[in-house]
């Protein structure tokens, strides 16, 4: 955890309220995002209990299984998920834009630019915490293997169609959740606590009541004691006031409320079967279907409140502004929607079980540019995260003193004038270290040279250190006229000034300019190109074998026929 | 057993089955792992020469641009005639200034203008991007413990056999993103090359370095113990090789009190009152500074059996080592405070493979309030305790050991994931135990 974030905890403490961790929205919200609000049965990991979900605050669906181990009843709820998610994702994988993409030419070998169709925006996916993110991807892998009547008519309990395909959606979104700064499936506790400190650990903050009690407090109390209450107030019956977003319930409600409502379910069902003629099954259809009717609101009344909170959860984000850089990051979602809409479209199979060598490899490579690409850039979108780079010595602002012309050594020399700025920051800066600025938002680089004191040009790379004003070390004219204080620190600029001799207008810090300058990079560059898998060299086992690049279908258990 | 250890002759005999492996074995690869100075890189040199000798032109690969610069100025100072090849990337100021002066060294950015020199030497980020060239037959990777697995994917190609060389116990590589999915697989991208190399190749030929040079008699028990159980190597010297005497007597303060206890016993250990602290603790950081001003200030000088003559303990062969870079940063301002230059002052990461006659370290784990897998990881305690030649200084505040005592490992068992022996928490006990006989009360 940075200082400055520490101190933003230590102030929420203090005044029980959170406190913000960031000025702009550093995740992009789509204007019509799908929520869902899944609850899961205790007992069998991924076991769907029920869900809320669409895009109408005001008309969720609900989905509900009634008797959670029963395969079928879970086909049932699969299904329907699939109609309400699937359309969603069908709209925008319709509205296409033309874009340009580089490929490597398979004649020529040479990179050419191809018109492709880039889709106009992505299907957004928002749950209630990351442990919603883990069942999506745990719904993705149960179900992308499944094949249906139509794929395969020996099979036993084949699934309901578009099932598998939604299995494959959510392994993509799973996947690309796992991209920092990625968009296409967000958590909202992950979202909020990004945005705003609470005086709370980091793991209640993954309860999103809690959170939001700290973010904004009902009634403008204390968000401290509302957080509290929100984790555990107890009504009469012994049931949270606030129930847990899932998706995992809360055991009170488990054992006390719903295990009775699904035993009176299944004897209900038992019942029926049993039913000797019209009349009797009749009335005990009617006994089956109030038993329903009343999980049915056990799950709503779980998951409402739910609900309730993603969606003011994301007022509260929808209040702040975008940052300029998410809109760029949300391109790259939208490819990534888009390579995945194709890839279905194509006829590809699903995503193999295991990612072979040369995936694994590429997709770690990804991540840790867009982490660098994500650190780098919420600091430039954003000055309260730059205090923090700033106050950890990767980064420092100040206005420039002075400006040198100088020319570079060569046949040709080229502009390399020195710019000496002041700032109260202490970035570690060493022998020739390479730091930033952002000029119209390119990174221009520029070289560390050394620290000059004030008033005089004996630069050094050691900095003057702290008590060097007040030291016996200090120079005459320290402390004194200026009275701005700060260290000088002397920088070489190294590009974007043009090609000629002279630096083109504006390419130069001038005097007077209030500019910030980071020790990391802006962009990051592409990694080396690994082989394909087909070439994964024996130090890797060699290509992946026969068995795992033709994914077969789970097979099947006992418990899949309980 | 009354036979006596002759770790000159055990290295030599280690050494020779290596290299018969590496120039007439029939495997694709040899393992070599390498405790701490056990002369990684004079076998890595030596091999390399062996092979061009033979007439098998080879290329090496290093983790870091100064591993590779100094790996090309030992090859010229052993054989000045060798044509080397130093690949380097584009950026400016690719390599050390120093090998401009050597006639034999060529250098460039494209791997083409290096083509049929014997030895061709560079980084694995470089070597990654090198393409389209004929599979070179023979291969050195230093450091294969500290490269990636996903690093050694993208060279593969470029040879067809190697000799793996490095250190089991220093820091393994990390990824700055989550890994977990991959956890258990044999071909992990995060793990280290050589974990995967011997998932998918157990028959290689594996050796080991039995001695450390490096090491004095007094460190490397401990260091072997505690952080390489199975497979314990011994000190190269005997106990009365090395002596690190001081000019000018102890002042009775904490920091002269330590500095003559670890001259005396190779280790010593100054506790500060316990306390939570930012990671920047000033007084352990002034701590450590006046310690360095005072090895230097009172005149030090290391008797070792390089030369019979007791060589003044200079500024140069200092170190400092912290955990994190704002305590280093924090250190060498205090050091400029205090007006001592020259120390090297760095994290563990950036020690790896460097070594020093005297080591002043600031335990990963003083006044935090909990252990994080981070400041546990065993790698990074055994950097810091084995980077020195005479003695280790220890500055730590009271109470880790009742830290560690309420922080067990927690960390997730993966399937299919092999168990690291010894955890960070046994080896932290384990060295904690020893600088215990060595300690020294400080003040606050």
């Amino acid at each position: 955890m940075s200082l400055i974030t520490t101190l933003a905890r230590l102030e929420a403490v203090d005044t029980g309220r959170a406190q913000p961790l960031a000025t702009v929205r550093h995740r992009h919200l789509s204007d019509r995002p799908l929520v869902l609000v899944p609850l899961t049965t205790a007992g069998e990991a991924g076991a769907p209990l029920g869900a809320l979900v669409g895009t109408d605050r005001d008309e969720p669906r609900l989905l509900v299984v009634p008797q959670p181990r029963d395969r079928d009843l879970r086909f049932a709820f699969l299904a329907e998920l699939a109609d309400v998610v699937l359309p969603y994702i069908d709209d925008h994988a319709r509205e296409v834009e033309a874009a340009e993409r580089s490929e490597t030419d398979p004649e020529t070998g040479k990179r050419v630019k191809v018109e492709v169709e880039l889709c106009a925006e992505a299907a957004q996916l928002i749950v209630p915490s990351r442990a919603g993110i883990d069942l999506v991807r745990l719904l993705g892998r149960s179900m992308r293997f499944r094949r249906t009547a139509e794929q395969d008519p020996e099979a036993p309990h084949p699934a309901p169609p578009r099932v598998p395909l939604l299995g494959r959606w959510f392994t993509h979104y799973g996947e690309r959740a796992r991209v920092p700064g990625s968009s296409l499936l967000l958590a909202l506790t992950d979202v909020l606590s990004r945005h705003w400190a609470t005086g709370q650990s980091t793991l209640e903050d993954q309860h999103l009541g809690a959170l939001l009690a700290w973010i904004d407090p009902p009634d403008g109390g204390s968000g401290a004691e509302a957080a509290l209450r929100a984790e555990l107030l107890r009504d009469a019956e012994g049931q949270l006031v606030c129930p847990p977003a899932g998706p995992a319930t809360d055991p009170a409600f488990d054992n006390k409320l719903l295990a009775p409502a699904i035993e009176r379910y299944d004897r209900a069902r038992t019942a029926l079967a049993a039913a000797e003629d019209g009349v009797e099954a009749d009335d005990r259809l009617g006994e089956l279907t109030a038993a329903e009717r009343h999980i049915r609101e056990l799950v709503a009344s779980r998951t409402r409140p739910t609900w309730d909170a993603v969606w003011r959860g994301l007022d509260l984000l929808r209040a702040l502004p975008e940052g300029p850089r998410a809109a760029d990051r949300w391109t790259r979602d939208r490819w990534s929607f888009t390579g995945h809409r194709d890839r279905v479209l194509a006829g590809e199979p699903p995503q193999p079980r295991r990612d072979d060598a040369v995936t694994a490899a590429n997709k770690l490579a990804t991540r840790e540019r867009e982490q660098a690409r994500l650190e780098a850039q919420e600091a430039l979108d954003d000055p309260l995260v730059m205090a923090g780079r700033r106050l950890a010595g990767e980064a420092f602002a100040g206005e420039v003193t002075d400006v040198v012309m100088a020319y570079g050594e060569g046949k040709r020399p080229s502009p390399r004038p020195l710019v000496t700025v002041r700032t109260d920051d202490t970035p570690h800066l060493g022998e020739r270290v390479k730091v930033y600025r952002s000029l119209g938002g390119k990174p221009q680089a520029a070289e560390f040279v050394g620290y000059e004191e004030d008033g005089a040009t004996g630069a050094g790379t050691s900095p003057p250190g702290p008590e060097s004003t007040s030291g016996p070390g200090s120079g005459p004219g320290s402390g004194s006229g200026s009275g701005s204080g700060g260290t000088l620190v002397v920088l070489r600029v190294l590009d974007r000034m043009g090609r000629g001799r002279e630096p083109e207008p504006g390419s130069v810090p001038e005097k007077g300019d209030l500019l910030c300058f980071t020790l990391f990079e802006h962009e990051q560059r592409g990694g080396a190109k690994l082989p394909d898998p087909e070439d994964t060299p024996w130090t890797h086992g060699g290509p992946p074998g026969g068995t795992d690049t033709a994914p077969q279908p789970d097979a099947v258990t006992d418990e899949d026929i309980l | 057993m009354t036979t006596v250890f002759d770790p000159g002759a055990e290295a030599a005999r280690a050494t020779d089955a290596i290299l018969r492996d590496t120039l007439h074995g029939a495997h694709r690869g040899v393992v070599v792992d390498s405790p701490p100075g056990a002369g990684k890189s004079t076998l890595v040199v030596r091999a390399a020469l062996e092979l061009a000798g033979a007439g098998r032109p080879l290329m090496v690969i290093a983790q870091t641009n100064a591993q590779v610069d100094d790996l090309v100025l030992r090859l010229a100072e052993k054989d000045p005639d060798l044509p080397v090849g130093r690949l380097h990337s584009s950026d400016s100021d690719p390599y050390d200034k120093a090998l401009d002066g050597l006639p034999n060294v060529r250098k460039s950015a494209k791997a083409g203008d290096l083509a049929g020199l014997d030895v061709v030497i560079s980084t694995a980020a470089k070597w990654a991007h090198v393409k389209g060239v004929e599979p070179w037959r023979h291969a050195i990777v230093d450091e294969a413990y500290q490269m990636r697995s996903d690093a050694l994917l993208a060279v593969t190609g470029l040879f067809e056999r190697a000799l793996f060389v490095g250190d089991p116990g220093q820091l393994d590589p990390f990824a700055i993103v989550g890994s977990e999915q991959w956890a258990g697989l044999s071909y992990d991208p995060s793990a280290s090359a050589v974990t995967t190399l011997l998932a998918h190749n157990p028959e290689l030929p594996q050796h080991r370095l039995p001695v450390s040079w490096r090491l004095p008699a007094s460190a490397a028990p401990l260091v072997s113990d505690a952080f390489y159980p199975f497979t314990p190597f011994r000190s190269g010297t005997g106990h009365g090789d090395r002596r690190l005497a001081f000019a000018v007597a102890s002042d009775g303060s904490g920091p002269d009190r330590v500095i003559d206890e670890a001259a005396e016993s190779g280790w010593g250990l100054l506790e500060l009152p316990p306390r939570h602290t930012p990671r920047t603790d000033p007084e352990a950081v002034s701590a450590l500074a006046l310690v360095v001003r005072r090895l230097l200030d009172r005149g030090g000088a290391a008797t070792s059996e390089r030369s019979p003559d007791p060589v003044p303990l200079t500024a140069d062969r200092i170190a400092v080592g912290t955990a994190h870079r704002d305590q280093a940063a924090a250190v060498r301002a205090a050091l400029a405070d205090l007006g001592v230059p020259d120390v090297t002052v760095d994290t563990a990461n950036r020690l790896q493979g460097r070594e020093f006659d005297v080591t002043v370290v600031l335990h990963p784990l003083s006044g935090r309030p909990d252990a994080t897998a981070f400041h546990l990881e065993t790698g990074r305690l055994c950097v810091l305790a084995s980077r020195h030649r005479h003695a280790c200084i220890v500055v730590c505040r009271a109470g880790v050991t009742d830290l560690l005592d309420e922080h067990p490992s927690t960390e997730p068992v993966q399937l299919g994931v092999t168990v690291k022996f010894p955890d960070g928490w046994e080896a932290n006990h384990a060295v904690l135990s020893h600088l215990f006989e060595h300690r020294v009360t400080g003040e606050a």
